[in-house]
């Protein structure tokens, strides 16, 4: 499955079928998190059911502390 | 002071500019700015406004210079670490040769809910320049308290994100995130390299400068974000996130973070391998009444008029006047409470 995360094109496996199983592919399950899913901010409580398809544009943005 | 035509000729680039011009240059040396954090962000956002002509700026930090600073904080020296100068001052000498017009104030403090609101109080702009969410947060429900508009930045490794938060229109940080984050990836942990320090500094100046100037049209309302090594970026409306029942800008607010309760009074310090520990009451603590206890339990004590520096068996212990102490070496909140009060009793 081919979608774009911030912006940029990526080739993910098969075994990714939710926003969490896509941040869990990040790295990012754990972190606070904000996520758009084609223009629309995806609240955290439907990360585990919300499907993402080919050709999606995902935007992820975490938070973090350093400065 | 600089007359008419020198000032004219230091800004010139930027009256030049559309979106500032002379106006904006007048609007610029009437304001005050105050700069939370004098390390990376805060040094890197403090020589942009202090360039720029800002009237005043206030910087704080609790922490002194160290080499491991050098690679990326852009105000300070070698020398400024031999000697462990307090980078509010290091800081502050090194703005006010680079632009005598402004005037620039730095403080040695540790933001906590007892100076948090003097310091908002009288200022146009809070800029975000700390390593930690339990000052932002805290510096979050003060801004909205004094309705004043405050830039957050935050970055590691390549990565980076800055949102601009003004009370009465956007979301606020407690909004976007609703509780303070525990835990994560830091400076000390993954690094981080200047150019994404340079990247937040320059999403932050920019918006100083827009607000500034009052040029609230152009403001960007987006959450942005950026890794510069893995080539992503990233822009998100979150206008929506905007909650009315919000305890801290909501339309019944509680301010719940400027409650005494809330305060951490130990913290380990972001990069440093380093636990600071504040007693419970400030105190103005005599550093030569210290020097002579220290000097009864052995040990090598340096010195410089900010603070002492303690070496004790495999431990460096830092004394501040404030009554601070800064206990290197360890993460370990309860082993470095042991250790300061062997020291302090």
């Amino acid at each position: 499955m081919d979608i774009h995360v911030n912006g940029e094109k990526r080739e993910l496996s098969n075994d990714i079928q939710t926003i969490y199983d896509l941040l869990n592919h990040y790295k990012l399950a754990d972190k606070k998190i904000i996520v758009e899913l084609n223009a629309d901010i995806v609240d955290s409580s439907q990360h585990i059911e919300t499907l993402i398809q080919d050709g999606d544009r995902v935007e992820l943005v975490h938070f973090v502390g350093g400065g | 002071m600089e007359g008419g035509h020198q000032k004219l000729e230091r800004y010139s680039r930027q009256i030049l500019f559309e979106g500032i011009g002379e106006e904006g240059q007048r609007k610029l040396q009437t304001k005050h700015v105050l700069i939370v954090g004098a390390g990376a962000l805060g040094t890197g956002n403090a020589e942009v406004l202090t360039r720029s002509g800002v009237g005043r700026i206030t910087i704080v930090d609790r922490d002194y210079v160290e080499r491991s600073n050098l690679q990326r904080q852009q105000l300070y020296t070698e020398r400024d670490a031999i000697d462990r100068i307090p980078k509010a001052i290091a800081a502050q000498k090194r703005l006010r040769e680079i632009n005598p017009t402004v005037e620039v104030n730095g403080k040695i403090v540790d933001v906590t809910v007892e100076e948090i609101d003097q310091l908002v109080s009288d200022v146009d702009l809070v800029i975000d320049a700390t390593d930690n969410f339990d000052i932002r947060f805290l510096i979050n429900d003060s801004a909205q308290k004094h309705r004043i508009p405050w830039i957050y930045g935050g970055c590691v490794s390549s990565y980076g994100l800055s949102f601009t938060i003004i009370p009465g229109e956007t979301p606020c940080l407690n909004c976007l995130l609703e509780t303070i984050p525990l835990g994560g990836a830091t400076c000390d942990t993954v690094g981080v390299i200047s150019p994404a320090v340079q990247m937040v500094v320059a999403y932050q100046t920019v918006e100083a400068m827009k607000i500034l100037v009052e040029d609230f049209e152009s403001v960007r309302w987006k959450l942005v974000s950026f890794d510069l090594w893995n080539n992503e970026q990233s822009a998100i409306d979150v206008s929506g996130l905007k909650k009315k029942d919000c305890p801290s800008c909501g339309e019944s607010p509680s301010y719940p973070y400027l409650s005494y309760e809330n305060q951490t009074k130990t913290a380990v310090l972001c990069g440093r391998n380093t636990v600071q520990i504040r007693p419970p009451k400030k105190v103005d603590r005599d550093l030569h009444v210290l020097v002579t206890q220290l000097e009864k339990q052995g040990g090598n004590i340096e010195q410089n008029p900010f603070l002492v520096t303690y070496h004790y068996e495999d431990r460096r212990v830092v004394f501040f006047k404030d009554g601070r102490v800064l206990i290197h070496g360890m993460k370990d909140i309860v082993e470095a409470k042991k250790i300061y009060h062997q020291l302090l009793g």
